[in-house]
C-alpha cells in the first residue's frame, strides 16, 4: 500500500457568518494530511470545530481560505456538481443517524451512491449484495430499515459506504446512536476494513472511541492541539 | 446529471413509498379531469343529437321564427333566441307566404306548447303541436292509423287530436284510441288518429310524444292570437337563399326587422351549435378551474414534502446526487402526480360518460382528452418547479443535521 497523501489541508480557515455582523470563526488555520490506509480519529469537545473539519473533509463545504485538496484538486475551484461527483467516487460516508431511506430494502438502500454513478442496475445489485455480505448482512438483503436492529442498519450504513469502493470513509459518530455491544461491533468492523486497506477517518466526541484509530487528530477551539 | 430513465425509477419508488399520500394528492386532479371529459362529453353529446335531428327534417325547409335569432347572417349573439311568446306572425302571413310563389312552394304554421295531456284520471305531460295541414305535410308527420289533421278542421278549428304512440299507450293502453276523448287546455278533443312514429318532430324532441291539433283550435285552448313558427319550403336546395329573401321582403313590408327570422336549416343548426359551443366550453372551464386547484394541492403536497424529506435529500446530495438530479426527481414525481391523476380522471370521465349515455346522448372527445392530458402534465411542471427548486437548492450539511 502505497501511502500517498489522499486528502491535505493547509491552513485551513473557515468562518460562519450568524446574523449581520457576527462572524464566528469555527477554524482558525488547521493543517492535516491524511494518507492512504491510515485510521484517523478526529475527536475534540462540542463547539471544537470538529464537525465543520468534517464537512470540509468529507467536501460537503469549502473553507473560506486556505486549500483542501483531494486526490491532488483543489476544491475551492469546484462547482458543486463537481464536488458532487467527487464525493461519490472518494468518500463513503456513515452517518450517527445511519440515515437509511425508510420503507426501502437494504439492496436498494446500498445501492443508491451507485445510481448516482450511472452503474448499470444488475452490476448495483451485484455490488450491492456483495458490499452487503462483507458487513455480515448477507442474509437480510430485502429486509427495510423497520425490519432491522441499530446495529444492522449501521451495517447497511457502512455497506453503503463501502459500495463505491472510495478512497475514504468517514464516519460521524457512528456508534453514537447505539448500545455499546452493537457500537463494539461497528467499531470491530471498521478496524477490520481498515486492516483490509480502506482509509477510514472516524469523527467523535469520545475519547475511548477515538484510542481504537492508529493516529488521534485533537481539535480544540478551531485548531489542531 | 443521471438519465432520465433512472430518475423516473426513483421518484416513483418514493411516490410508492407514501402510497396513500400519493393518492388522495392526485384526488384533486382525478376530480378535475373526469370533471372536464364528462361535461364535454355531455355538452358535444347534445350537440351532435341536435345536428343529426336538425338534418333529419329535410333540406329544403326554411324556418320563419318570431323575434330576433342568432345566427341568421351569421353573426353570433349570445342569449338571444327566438320570441315565442310575444309572436307578431299570423296565419294571414302564412298564407300569404304560401301564395308568393316563385322559388317558395308551400308554407305552413304551428304553435307548440308542452302541456298535459289527460283521459279519465290518466295524464301525459306531451307536446301540443297545433298545426295546419302544409305544416304536417312539410315536416313528414302523418298518421298511422285513422286520419291526420287535414284543411278542413283547420278552417272550422275544430277539437279533433292525433296522439303520437307513447302518449296513446300512457292515456289508453293497449285499447282502442281513435273515436276516444282527451282533455287538452280544459277543452275536449276528439282522438281522430295516432302519430306515425316515422317523421320527425325536430329540435331534437321525439314525436311520439307529440299531439297534433289543428292551429286554430291550438289558438283558441291556449289563448294566443298569431302563430309561433311558420316552415316553408323552397322548391330546389339551390333557391333557398332566394326563397328566404321573398320571404324575407314580404314580411319586411308590414313587421320590423327584430320581429322575425327566416332561417335554413344550415343556419338554424350553425346558431344551436354556436350556442352549446359556448355551453360546453363554459362547462369545460368550469371544470377546468378544479384542475388548477388540483395543481395547488400537488404544489402544496410536494412543499410539504421536501421539508419532510429534508434528511432524504441531504444524504442523497452526500452521496453524489447533483442539484439536477434532484430537481428533475422531484419534478418528476409532481409529473407522475399529475398525470397519473390526469390518466385515471380520464377513464373516470369516460365510465361516466358511458353511464350518463342512458340518460343523454354524450360523446367523449379527443381534444376534451387530449385538453385534460395536457393541462394536467402542465400543472405538474408548473406547480412541481417551485418544490423542485427547494429541494435542489438544500445544503446537503443543513439537511443532514435536520431533525
Amino acid at each position: 500500500m502505497a501511502n500517498h497523501s489522499l486528502i491535505s489541508l493547509s491552513n485551513v480557515k473557515k468562518s460562519y457568518k450568524l446574523g449581520e455582523d457576527v462572524i464566528v470563526e469555527a477554524l482558525k488555520g488547521i493543517n492535516l494530511e491524511i494518507k492512504t490506509g491510515e485510521f484517523v480519529a478526529i475527536t475534540g469537545p462540542s463547539g471544537s470545530g470538529k464537525s465543520t473539519l468534517m464537512h470540509l473533509i468529507g467536501i460537503l463545504d469549502k473553507p473560506t481560505s486556505g486549500i483542501v485538496s483531494l486526490d491532488g484538486k483543489d476544491i475551492a475551484k469546484l462547482k458543486e456538481e463537481e464536488l458532487a461527483t467527487l464525493r461519490n467516487k472518494h468518500i463513503g460516508f456513515v452517518f450517527q443517524a445511519f440515515n437509511l431511506l425508510p420503507k426501502t430494502s437494504a439492496i436498494e438502500n446500498v445501492e443508491l451512491p451507485l445510481i448516482y454513478s450511472k452503474v448499470k442496475s444488475t452490476e448495483r445489485k451485484t455490488r450491492a449484495i456483495e458490499a452487503l455480505k462483507s458487513v455480515g448482512l448477507g442474509e437480510r438483503l430485502d429486509h427495510t430499515p423497520a425490519q432491522l436492529s441499530g446495529g444492522q442498519q449501521q451495517r447497511v450504513a457502512i455497506a453503503r459506504a463501502l459500495v463505491t469502493s472510495p478512497s475514504l470513509i468517514l464516519a460521524d459518530e457512528p456508534t453514537g446512536n447505539l448500545d455499546s455491544k452493537s457500537g463494539e461491533e461497528i467499531l470491530k468492523l471498521l478496524k477490520d476494513l481498515n486492516k483490509k486497506g480502506n482509509t477510514i477517518v472516524l469523527v467523535t466526541h469520545e475519547q475511548d472511541i477515538a484510542r481504537q484509530a492508529k493516529r488521534i487528530v485533537q481539535v480544540r477551539d478551531g485548531l489542531i492541539v | 446529471m443521471i438519465s432520465l430513465n433512472e430518475v423516473t425509477k426513483l421518484a416513483i419508488k418514493s411516490l410508492l413509498r407514501n402510497k396513500t399520500r400519493s393518492i388522495l394528492t392526485m384526488l384533486g386532479i382525478i376530480i378535475g379531469v373526469s370533471a372536464v371529459i364528462l361535461l364535454v362529453a355531455i355538452g358535444q353529446g347534445l350537440q351532435n343529437y341536435i345536428t343529426t335531428q336538425f338534418e333529419s327534417l329535410g333540406s329544403n325547409v326554411i324556418a320563419v321564427l318570431p323575434g330576433k335569432v342568432g345566427g341568421e347572417g351569421g353573426g353570433f349573439s349570445p342569449g338571444s333566441g327566438p320570441n315565442f311568446s310575444g309572436t307578431k306572425l299570423t296565419l294571414k302571413d302564412v298564407a300569404d307566404i304560401a301564395k308568393l310563389g316563385g322559388s317558395v312552394e308551400s308554407a305552413g304554421a304551428a304553435i307548440q306548447n308542452p302541456t298535459s295531456v289527460s283521459n279519465l284520471g290518466k295524464s301525459k305531460y306531451a307536446t301540443i303541436v297545433g298545426a295546419d295541414a302544409n305544416y304536417l305535410q312539410i315536416r313528414n308527420l302523418t298518421a298511422s292509423s285513422g286520419r291526420q289533421v287535414n284543411e278542413g278542421d283547420v278552417r272550422v278549428a275544430r277539437n279533433v287530436a292525433v296522439v303520437g304512440s307513447s302518449v296513446a299507450e300512457k292515456l289508453f293502453g293497449t285499447g282502442q284510441v281513435v273515436g276516444k276523448q282527451v282533455a287538452i287546455g280544459g277543452q275536449k278533443f276528439e282522438v281522430i288518429g295516432i302519430l306515425s312514429k316515422i317523421g320527425s318532430g325536430g329540435f331534437g324532441i321525439d314525436s311520439s310524444n307529440f299531439v297534433i291539433i289543428p292551429v286554430t283550435s291550438a289558438q283558441k285552448a291556449f289563448g294566443i292570437k298569431g302563430v309561433q313558427s311558420i316552415v316553408a319550403n323552397a322548391d330546389k336546395k339551390e333557391n333557398i337563399p332566394l326563397a328566404i329573401s321573398q320571404i324575407k321582403k314580404l314580411l319586411g313590408k308590414r313587421l320590423k326587422e327584430d320581429d322575425f327570422s327566416v332561417l335554413d336549416q344550415a343556419s338554424l343548426v350553425d346558431s344551436i351549435n354556436q350556442i352549446l359551443g359556448v355551453v360546453t366550453l363554459a362547462l369545460g372551464g368550469i371544470a377546468a378551474i378544479s384542475l388548477v386547484v388540483g395543481g395547488v394541492g400537488i404544489m402544496n403536497i410536494m412543499l410539504v414534502s421536501v421539508t419532510e424529506r429534508t434528511r432524504e435529500i441531504g444524504l442523497r446530495k452526500a452521496v453524489g446526487a447533483k442539484p439536477q438530479d434532484i430537481l428533475i426527481q422531484f419534478l418528476i414525481e409532481a409529473i407522475v402526480l399529475s398525470l397519473g391523476g390526469g390518466m385515471i380522471g380520464v377513464a373516470i370521465g369516460a365510465l361516466g360518460a358511458w353511464g350518463v349515455n342512458h340518460f343523454i346522448a354524450t360523446s367523449v372527445t379527443f381534444w376534451s382528452v387530449t385538453l385534460a392530458f395536457g393541462v394536467s402534465a402542465a400543472v405538474g411542471v408548473i406547480f412541481g418547479v417551485a418544490p423542485a427548486a427547494r429541494a435542489s437548492k438544500l445544503n446537503p450539511i443543513e439537511a443532514l443535521k435536520y431533525e
